[in-house]
């Protein structure tokens, strides 16, 4: 039963979510610290556990897949539902606080890529 | 007419498959057959996606009744459960083999983008400490700023100008990414989880992911919420205490 797979990813889902909302309670913060993170973790680890147990089967698998499948297109909803016009016209500060910190972090991560690289090597 | 114009509005859901259907078989058609596979379909997708987006107001297409389905499929709810389902098959020994160096990268890229939002915000004449740790909290990614914003009371434009932040870096992360994903060095998993935990913008980082290699998606979005939860935390509770007392002295 492919809804088997979506069922197991729900519930990582919202056992992720929880943990981020305890988070933030904790914090002191409104909102979900890294919940999605945290589902992401269970969601490996349980995969990976039933399929050391031959426990997960190409069904399941299907129904996983299928959302899998769909993350590209959510993404381009989700960028049509962007206020792309604020962002450009609110005020040069955000349009230039936002391109340098993306710039320079783009400049970072290359420099963590190579340093990652010799590590390697 | 009316009566068809009234039957799309009544399934925005369903034609929002359609849209995006549409969306992605144009950009397919124009990737392959006029760019020769220059630029990836995927990231034209995004493209026209933000240029659709344009039409609309705040909440881009969807301020357009008959678009209005976007917002269910674009959503913060489908978007994470999606995130969550490319976890599948994701290596747990490429996940500890860049364990250090992702959470390195993670505390690394939230210090590094407050402190630019920091410099811009005095730079353009800002000088209440709440006011330069909002605008510095969306330069982090765009949920950060507000969050920061309400827990330091700082003004609605304020809130508003940091999520612009945050958006503008979405944009670029996005769009520029998968043009320059060989100087940048983008092309392993590891690396992947580096480009996540140093930019952090979930929705950018898996956009440009996504056009680069699907595979790499799990990998540098797994980072990138992180990153929000990690700049939810510091920018409120430990940059805005600490930058208020250096600007009191």
């Amino acid at each position: 039963m492919k809804i088997y797979g979506v069922a197991i990813l729900s519930a990582c889902y919202f056992a992720g979510l929880i943990i981020g909302e305890l988070l933030g309670n904790m914090f002191g913060v409104k909102g979900n610290l890294g919940g999605v993170g945290f589902a992401m973790l269970f969601f490996i680890l349980l995969t990976d556990w039933m399929n050391k147990k031959n426990k997960l089967t190409k069904e399941y698998a299907a129904g996983i897949s299928f959302w899998t499948s769909l993350y590209i297109p959510i993404v381009i909803a989700m960028v049509s539902i962007q206020n792309v016009n604020a962002a450009i016209n609110s005020g040069t500060v955000a349009l230039v606080s936002g391109t340098v910190a993306t710039v320079l972090s783009f400049v970072l991560i290359r420099f963590l890529i190579s340093m990652l690289k010799q590590e390697g090597e | 007419m009316d009566a068809v114009y009234q039957m799309f509005l009544k399934n925005g859901f369903v034609l929002s498959f359609l849209v995006v259907g549409i969306i992605m078989l144009l950009t397919q058609f124009i990737s392959q057959k006029i760019l020769r596979n220059k630029i990836p379909g995927v990231a034209l997708a995004i493209a026209l996606g933000l240029v659709l987006a344009s039409f609309g107001g705040k909440t881009g297409i969807t301020d357009i009744p008959l678009f209005s389905g976007m917002a269910l499929l674009g959503g913060s709810m489908l978007r994470d459960f999606a995130i969550v389902s490319t976890a599948y098959g994701a290596s747990i020994v490429e996940i500890k083999k860049a364990g250090w160096v992702g959470v390195i990268s993670l505390f690394v890229g939230v210090f590094f983008n407050f402190i630019v939002g920091v410099a811009f915000a005095m730079l353009f004449g800002y000088a209440d400490p709440g006011d330069i740790a909002t605008l510095a909290s969306g330069t982090c990614t765009f949920i950060v700023g507000p969050i920061t914003g309400n827990a330091v009371g700082a003004s609605s434009e304020i809130i508003t100008l940091s999520i612009a932040a945050g958006v503008v870096k979405v944009l670029i992360v996005s769009v520029a990414t998968p043009l320059f994903k060989n100087i940048v060095g983008i092309e392993s998993k590891t690396s992947a989880m580096v480009f996540g935990g140093v930019m952090g913008t979930v929705s950018g980082v898996s956009a440009a992911l996504a056009s680069i290699n699907p595979k790499l998606v799990p990998y540098g979005a797994l980072t990138a919420t992180f990153y929000t939860g990690v700049a939810a935390i510091l920018c409120p509770s430990v940059f805005y205490p600490i930058l208020k007392w250096i600007l009191m002295q």
